[in-house]
């Protein structure tokens, strides 16, 4: 498969892209802060996105999606990126839905038919502490009665306080488990930050949840290997839509040295700011080869997938990260102030590049993952 | 079966019959690499023998046309051939500037008696051509370039000098970019060839930092040239010079720039040592190696990327300009990391165990690698002019 958009891959961009630009532009995300919106996102947008049939992109056909795969998925977050949108489509449609595809069996059949129709909401738990680290997981499941009793604390959960259904990853006595946990269950509390970038990330306690035997998603003690489909489409994901914010940042930039004038002259004429931008530009080409390329090994089951996911989120999180200091930086003062754009793509890029692991956490699962 | 698969099956039999077992031994010296031309001795039978093969059935030159030397290929034969000439590690049976430089140039802007005439040679490994580009006042400014050849009626008289002249004292025959319009900036420049025996050719070294010498300087005094020795138009050869250079990048793009582009924590592993987790004993130079490591899978997914876009028309005419930046950037860095992680012993010189200080002087050659080919700083200005479109770029 050559690494460039298809036909039909192509299609999907064109329809999406003015979509999202037209419906959720910037001018969205500050609504929704400047209204101090309580859910994170716009319920009226999500319903929208369903019209699309976007919530069900990565929902098998079977259980009412549109089967399709993460390169398409992929072209849905680079807009998203690009527009700053806010949006359960990451942890919804891609993580939560790679996670139950994975497994299968009642969950699968519960979930996933009501995310592709837009009903369902789902949330992430997974980290526990500032940092990302699915490999010390602390939550616990114990047996009790009929079903499972989870303890624990979860934090940096998206859309926590209104998801319909948590997915809470947890220690049980071979290994790790995943649960899914519906929004009424017992026990569940989700406390609500506003983090830098406007969104709504929740810290969550299990305080003595008690759950069916029947909310195990896959099997007991084997959900290492439904985790990590679901890190893997997550971490892919946020690689793409770090690649939006990164291009729309660099194109904001781009445009800004073609128009802001000093010393009588337009500022893209320097060479000092050409070259740094011409060095961006580079960087950003091989950040979006490398989501492409994880993204297309992900959708082939390659074995070669899991280095290249951790190559592509380490790399999208260098390049957009360099957009957005560049950004600020070309832009001066008025980078500095709320009323410009180019700062909440520094905010964003913030918030994507530490989900699901930041840029060292994955440069060391490359070190890792080739033996040393 | 499909043609290809036919294909395939004959290209193994006939490797496996033609390719002697010397050559599918790695390249370790120089002279394990044949360059051809009248100056060239062979190492062993087995060179002679595998370049006299791949001639024979114009494997030298795959995809160039039979009357020129080739075997004809198309793209996808070619791109099989040299899959399965990868799979048994054959070396390559002839390199050349003539295959890989004025090969193309005479494909696209020759005469059908010029393509007959010169490419035949090269293909069979007899002549060894040089590139004379550059000039001492002329470097990235390249189209300043003063080497001057005076119309003389049926043949031009030429003076100057070039410099960083690849192998110039090992060639038999050098196409040279020469001002025959000093009125002209861009149109008054000839691409001329010659033999590097006319009188009035003379060829110094240059000792490079790295030791060796593969550079020269090359003078020209009152050098007789044949008016029927050169491609393309009188006073049109930069078209046909940038032509060559775009195809250099090209082909720099397509797997060169990077180097070597496998994990270099993964190959220092082995000799470093680790501590009790498994990790590289050094966390620092560990970490440098895996952001590095990080970087080079990257850009072999961007390579990827590259080459499907450039066959097929849809990558932008300057992202060749973008690759070489950064696939020479990147590997000047592999080879600090590589002196590095080699501690004292990569600084070796000489020695036996270091195979002459190879590590040392790989390292030292990279540094070229942004200079050669358009510079690091002329590869920017490309960018920011023709693909982002800044102004007065």
């Amino acid at each position: 498969m050559p690494l460039y958009h298809n036909d039909d891959q192509a299609m999907l961009k064109d329809s999406v892209a003015p979509f999202v630009a037209e419906q959720a532009p910037v001018s969205h995300l500050r609504k929704l802060r400047d209204t101090a919106d309580a859910t994170g996102f716009s319920r009226d947008l999500w319903a929208q996105f369903t019209e699309m049939g976007l919530p069900g992109m990565l929902v098998p056909e079977a259980h009412g999606g549109l089967g399709m795969g993460h390169m398409e998925a992929g072209i849905v977050l680079e807009e998203i990126g690009r527009n700053l949108t806010p949006s359960p489509f990451l942890a919804t449609s891609v993580g939560a839905v790679a996670a139950l595809a994975k497994a299968g069996g009642t969950q699968a059949g519960r979930w996933l038919p009501a995310i592709a129709s837009g009903e369902a909401i789902i949330a992430l738990a997974i980290d526990e502490g500032a940092k990302h680290r699915p490999d010390r997981i602390a939550t616990t499941a114990t047996r009790a009665g009929n079903g499972f009793r989870l303890d624990g604390k979860k934090s940096f959960v998206l859309h926590g306080h209104v998801a319909d259904m948590s997915i809470v990853a947890a220690k049980t006595d071979g290994g790790i488990t995943l649960f899914a946990v519906p929004k009424d269950a017992k026990g569940v509390t989700a406390d609500p930050r506003r983090l830098v970038d406007s969104s709504l990330a929740s810290h969550v306690t299990l305080d003595g949840v008690e759950v069916d035997a029947d909310a195990v998603i896959g099997e007991v003690d084997a959900g290492g290997e439904i985790l990590d489909a679901l890190l893997a489409a997550t971490r892919t994901g946020a690689a793409a839509e770090m690649v939006g914010v990164g291009q729309g940042a660099m194109d904001m930039t781009v445009n800004y040295l073609k128009e802001r004038k000093q010393f009588g002259k337009l500022i893209g004429e320097f060479q000092g700011l050409q070259h740094r931008a011409a060095h961006l530009y580079g960087e950003m080409e091989v950040a979006r080869a490398t989501v492409m390329k994880a993204q297309q090994l992900l959708d082939e089951g390659s074995e070669g997938a899991k280095l290249m996911v951790s190559v592509a989120k380490a790399k999208a999180g260098r390049a957009a990260n360099l957009a957005v200091r560049e950004g600020v930086q070309m832009h001066g003062g008025i980078g500095m102030t709320d009323e410009y754009d180019i700062g909440l793509y520094m905010k964003r890029d913030r918030a994507l590049a530490e989900y699901m692991g930041d840029v060292h956490y994955h440069i060391d699962q490359v070190a890792r993952m080739n033996g040393y | 079966m499909s043609n290809l698969d036919a294909f395939r099956t004959e290209v193994r039999e006939w490797l496996e019959a033609n390719c002697p077992a010397e050559m599918r031994e790695p390249v370790r010296d120089e002279d394990d690499i044949c360059w051809g031309g009248r100056k060239f001795k062979f190492k062993n039978a087995a060179q002679k023998a595998w370049l006299d093969a791949c001639v024979a059935k114009g494997y030298t030159v795959p995809d160039w046309p039979k009357p020129y030397g080739g075997a004809g290929l198309t793209p996808e034969q070619t791109k099989i051939l040299k899959q399965e000439m990868k799979r048994i590690k054959a070396r390559s049976p002839l390199d050349s500037f003539g295959i890989w430089m004025l090969g193309p140039a005479l494909l696209q802007f020759g005469t059908e008696e010029q393509k007959v005439h010169y490419l035949n040679p090269i293909a069979r490994g007899e002549i060894r051509w040089c590139q004379g580009y550059s000039e001492p006042g002329s470097g990235s400014d390249l189209v300043s370039l003063q080497t001057f050849g005076e119309d003389k009626g049926d043949h031009w008289v030429v003076n100057g000098s070039k410099i960083w002249t690849s192998y110039a004292d090992k060639a038999d025959w050098i196409f040279c970019l020469v001002r025959t319009d000093k009125t002209n900036k861009y149109q008054g420049i000839t691409f001329m060839l010659f033999d590097m025996e006319s009188p009035g050719v003379t060829t110094k070294p240059i000792l490079l930092i790295s030791g060796n010498s593969p550079f020269c300087e090359t003078f020209f005094d009152d050098l007789k040239v044949p008016k029927d020795q050169f491609v393309g138009e009188i006073n049109r050869g930069w078209d046909v010079a940038k032509y060559l250079l775009g195809h250099e990048r090209e082909m720099i793009s397509g797997g060169g720039a990077g180097g070597d582009m496998v994990s270099i924590g993964g190959a220092f592993a082995k000799s470093f040592g680790k501590n009790a987790a498994g990790e590289l004993d050094d966390p620092i130079l560990r970490a440098e190696m895996a952001a590095f490591d990080v970087d080079v899978f990257a850009y072999r997914a961007m390579g990827e990327r590259f080459m499907d876009m450039w066959k097929t028309g849809r990558a932008h005419p300057a992202s060749s300009n973008m690759m070489k930046y950064v696939g020479t950037e990147l590997n000047k860095r592999r080879h600090e990391l590589v002196m590095s992680g080699g501690g004292s012993e990569a600084l070796e010189w000489d020695s036996e165990e270091t195979k002459g200080g190879a590590r040392a002087r790989g390292w030292l050659r990279t540094k070229a690698n942004s200079i050669e080919g358009g510079t690091s700083e002329v590869m920017l200005n490309v960018i920011a002019k023709r693909i982002l479109d800044l102004p007065g770029a």
